[in-house]
């Protein structure tokens, strides 16, 4: 059994990790769920929230909001609209996602309201994780 | 015929005239490189997105409560027509080439009894077309004030694009755009992005062996508008470096044609010179001879 497993975070405008990984914990729709190497193939669309990469080097936190998870025994491939390292989050950048989460939840549809007030839960739930304070 | 004085101020603006044309090219080499950039790393995300759209669309074209934006809304009476050009101009054919297409394609479904409304992305194209279509228009996206594309961008567009297709206002979307391949061919392009399409052939190599979470159905309809938004994106990019591969070979060319024209009127500047000087010579030797 292989002990690493290829692992690609990929956002709209580039590629922002790719490297050899022991595991992968991705915030998955319905939960957080561990990617180690040989897991069965599965896709899962992604709730706001931090992702974990293991490497033989250490770990590696981003937040990613917006996209869906690929899973197979050998990858486990993210794509997500937003994707930075925590280290470079910024206050900032969690008020905008917060306010856009927001304005979309008002004018959400009736049908998709719950959905949009649970993006706005897990935007927050986000932000307070990384260390910030975001305007809930 | 002109004399020497006025070829000489002729020939100092044709040399200005180069010179702007010869830094715009190079600019837009700089612009060019940094937009096959962007265009090269947007694609993996967009690339990923097809593949797992297209076996999750494989599978789910035959459920009863399929997304509408895989199905379309039942009908085909309406078309929306977006039509993606540049801000600026002195870029060559690109923004006509690009026009040309979408004039085409709405002659056609003209004759074919269709509605089409027309949403235009960039100054360029809107003015084209305002004199033959401006009825038909139903918005525009300004990119002016933009310095560099982002997928935000595109995702207000795609936004915008849904809304109306929820709101009932159109059956099909299509998006015209130029594909870049070379500095110099760009190609113009009609993609049809509501509903959406899928190559067949990808769908297959996908396969259908995933576990889903949630239920497939339900990531497809997650995963669709974004599939629309990364589909714009992917077109805005690619029409960033047609537009500016299109300036450079039209700047280029402008160059070359400014340098034939200086040394065209250099020639005659100097035959005139000459031949004001022979005629001054003939003067004074029959002058001195007439003594």
């Amino acid at each position: 059994m292989a002990d690493t497993m290829q692992f690609d975070l990929v956002a709209p405008e580039r590629r922002v990790a790719s490297e050899q990984a022991t595991q992968v914990v991705i915030p998955g729709f319905e939960g957080d769920l561990t990617a180690m190497p040989d897991h069965a193939p599965l896709i899962t669309t992604l709730r706001p929230g931090v992702l974990e990469v293991f490497t033989a080097k250490g770990s590696q936190k981003y937040i990613v909001t917006g996209g869906f998870a690929e899973i197979t025994a050998d990858s486990a491939t993210v794509l997500a609209e937003r994707s930075h390292p925590v280290e470079e989050v910024t206050q900032a950048m969690i008020d905008e996602m917060v306010a856009e989460a927001r304005k979309a939840h008002e004018i959400a549809h009736p049908d998709v309201v719950d959905a949009s007030a649970k993006m706005l839960a897990d935007m927050v739930a986000m932000g307070t994780h990384v260390g910030f304070e975001p305007q809930g | 015929m002109p004399s020497l004085k006025d070829l000489k101020t002729r020939i100092g603006s044709v040399k200005n005239t180069r010179k702007i044309t010869k830094a715009m090219q190079m600019v837009a080499a700089a612009k060019l490189r940094r937009a096959q950039e962007a265009a090269e790393n947007a694609r993996p995300y967009a690339e990923r997105m097809e593949k797992v759209m297209s076996g999750l669309a494989a599978s789910a074209t035959g459920a009863a409560n399929a997304p509408r934006l895989l199905i379309g809304s039942g009908s085909d009476k309406v078309h929306l027509l977006v039509v993606m050009t540049a801000e600026r101009g002195l870029c060559g054919g690109f923004n006509s080439s690009i026009v040309k297409l979408a004039r085409t394609r709405i002659n056609e479904l003209r004759a074919a009894g269709k509605t089409i409304k027309i949403l235009t992305v960039g100054k360029k194209g809107r003015e084209q077309l305002k004199r033959e279509f401006g009825d038909l228009f139903i918005g525009h996206v300004d990119l002016s004030e933009v310095k560099r594309l982002g997928y935000s961008n595109a995702q207000e567009i795609s936004r915008d694009i849904i809304g109306r297709f929820d709101a009932g206002e159109y059956d099909v979307a299509t998006i015209f755009y130029s594909r870049f391949q070379t500095v110099i061919s760009q190609i113009p392009t009609a993609q049809q992005i509501i509903p959406a399409v899928f190559d067949e052939s990808k769908a297959e190599e996908a396969g259908a062996l995933y576990d889903y979470e949630p239920t497939e159905g339900e990531i497809l309809a997650e995963l669709l508008p974004r599939g629309v938004a990364t589909q714009i994106f992917t077109a805005l990019l690619e029409n960033g470096a047609s537009e500016q591969g299109a300036r450079m070979s039209a700047m280029d060319s402008a160059t070359r044609n400014a340098g034939d024209m200086i040394n065209r009127l250099t020639i005659e500047y100097n035959r005139s010179r000459q031949a004001a000087i022979t005629k001054e010579l003939i003067e004074i030797i029959s002058g001195a001879e007439a003594l």
